[in-house]
């Protein structure tokens, strides 16, 4: 599959006209995730409320895959609870080293259209950025 | 449209039809400089410098005729001021332990400039922290410029080393090294050139230029990876301790202590890499029976090109001069509202490879005001075709991005 292929509509109406990019009001979890070598950065805003993610918001700047993979996670993690969302979390990861299922690639909806950025190692980093910055968060809740 | 009559002699190109912009962070091999190794390998391989046999005495004359031609090429005043290293990095960073944390004190100053790839950077960092100096860098305008003031005020009294690159790898632009010579040695400074990216590109003369140390990579002037020289002073080189110890690099070594051998063998501690000084002297001999002229006449052409086509779209940003023959072949770009890694993924899918980010010049680009950038660079076998697909392909980034046009 061409790697410019990564860059459907899809992901391109979640980089240019982003549903989550913002702050969310009453957060009770800020986080900054960056990527020096390219200089991704992304700030991550959550309203955690007896364990569900009641609203969250994302605001940075970086390369188009950067920010509709923030967008995208954000669509899909927003009133699911921290189990839930550590467990996407956990697919998307494994997708991004070809190691996940069709059926689990499913459940993430449309971040599943990130699955062929494992063929473009230099930019899977921008692709992991706010998964792994919303896994770091969530993890330090305990 | 004119052929480029050098192309066929670069497999990479039949092999697998890539447009290929990032010389400046490796060239591409011509046959001439795979054979030359391979045949390395095939008839003379042997570890070199021992010599007890024929094909070690062969190894050891390749290597040191390697040595003798690039001695020519850049011309230094004998063979022994030619030191084989792995690369760029290592050249400078020898000569930043060998010569600058032997011999520099507190409150000496090391002049460098904030243009500098971080390979001539970082070194005089660390001899800076460990002698005491100061370190001081020289800012550019937004063309790589400096002006005048800028290089007396400070390259002052004081002043033991400059470190400045000759061709910046983002700007493209030439820096005058004679005359930051002049200054340095006016002070009693030593003048430490980075000439990785001007010697695969114009003819480049230690001597002329003044200079008392000077580094680059074979890759980027074609040959094998792993090979690069430093040039030094004979008598610089002679009065600085060695960089790395172990075999090779010894007269005699007893129990009590050891004498080390005459330079420029000192500072090539273990095995060294003849198959790699072969193909350097093979790129030599292709630079040379190619010419500068062509060399510089196709990159200024091609950039010529590149500039027109991208003054007719105006969401594309040349970084420096406005002037292409001032570029050595290297433009940085921006697209409005594209981040350059998206630019570089996208174009791949054309195979058309570039380059995207900081090009190891961070500080560089904070001073220009900029996070990252595009960067496409030529060299001897790129065509007039290159740059118009590249363009063409640019111009399309923004539609791909759903930006409109
Ligand atoms: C100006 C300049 N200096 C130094 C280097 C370092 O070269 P190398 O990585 O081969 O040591 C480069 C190459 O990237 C360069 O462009």
């Amino acid at each position: 599959m061409a790697i410019s292929s990564i860059y459907s509509n899809i992901l391109n109406e979640h980089n240019l006209r982003p549903s989550h990019r913002g702050s969310t009001e009453g957060a009770t979890q800020v986080l900054e995730g960056v990527n020096p070598s390219c200089g991704d950065d992304i700030f991550l805003e959550l309203r955690l409320e007896e364990g569900v993610i009641k609203d969250a918001s994302f605001n940075g700047s970086g390369c188009a895959i950067s920010q509709a993979s923030a967008d995208m996670m954000l669509d899909l993690i927003v009133g699911e609870t921290k189990e839930q969302a550590l467990h996407l979390i956990d697919i998307f990861m494994r997708m991004i080293r070809g190691e996940a299922s069709e059926d689990e690639i499913d459940e993430l909806d449309e971040a599943g259209l990130l699955k062929d950025i494992s063929h473009m190692p230099a930019r899977v980093k921008c692709a992991v950025l706010s998964w792994r910055t919303l896994k770091e968060m969530l993890e330090k809740e305990d | 449209m004119r052929e480029n009559p050098y192309r066929k002699d670069f497999p990479i190109f039949d092999n697998k039809g890539i447009v290929y912009l990032d010389s400046a962070a490796t060239a591409q091999r011509p046959y001439a400089v795979l054979d030359k190794e391979r045949a390395f390998y095939e008839n003379m391989n042997a570890n070199p410098l021992r010599g007890l046999y024929g094909i070690s005495v062969e190894a050891t004359e390749v290597y040191e005729h390697a040595r003798e031609r690039v001695a020519g090429f850049i011309g230094a005043a004998s063979p022994e001021e030619i030191v084989f290293t792995r690369n760029a990095t290592e050249s400078l960073n020898l000569v930043a332990y060998s010569y600058a944390c032997s011999f520099l004190e507190k409150g000496d100053r090391i002049v460098t400039t904030i243009m500098e790839h971080h390979s001539n950077m970082l070194p005089w960092r660390l001899a800076a922290e460990k002698t005491g100096a100061d370190i001081v860098y020289m800012l550019p305008d937004k063309n790589g410029k400096f002006p005048a003031e800028e290089i007396s005020s400070k390259i002052t009294k004081g002043t033991k080393l400059v470190a400045i690159g000759h061709v910046s790898n983002v700007l493209g632009v030439t820096n005058p090294v004679k005359e930051i010579a002049e200054a340095a040695h006016g002070v009693g400074a030593l003048v430490v050139l980075d000439a990785a990216q001007s010697v695969p590109h114009i003819p480049v003369n230690v001597q002329e230029l003044k200079v008392d140390f000077l580094a680059f990579s074979g890759h980027k002037l074609m040959s094998p990876f792993g090979i690069g020289v430093l040039y030094g002073r004979k008598e610089l080189l002679e009065s600085m301790p060695p960089f790395l110890r172990g075999g090779e690099m010894i007269d005699s070594v007893s129990a009590e202590g050891e004498t080390f051998a005459p330079v420029p063998h000192k500072f090539e501690a273990g095995t060294v890499n003849a198959a790699g000084a072969a193909g350097l002297e093979a790129a030599i001999d292709y630079i040379e029976n190619v010419g500068f002229d062509f060399i510089g006449e196709t990159e200024r052409r091609l950039t010529e090109i590149l500039f027109e086509e991208a003054a007719a779209y105006p969401y594309f940003h040349i970084l420096g001069s406005e002037k292409p023959e001032e570029h050595s072949g290297i433009v940085a770009f921006t697209i409005d509202g594209v981040h350059p890694h998206d630019v570089s993924s996208i174009l791949d899918g054309d195979k058309i490879c570039i380059r995207a980010g900081h090009h190891c010049a961070e500080p560089l680009l904070r001073h220009l005001g900029v996070m990252s950038t595009a960067r496409a660079s030529f060299y001897l076998y790129n065509t007039e075709e290159d740059v118009r697909f590249f363009m063409e392909k640019v111009k399309e980034v923004r539609r791909f991005l759903g930006l409109g046009d």
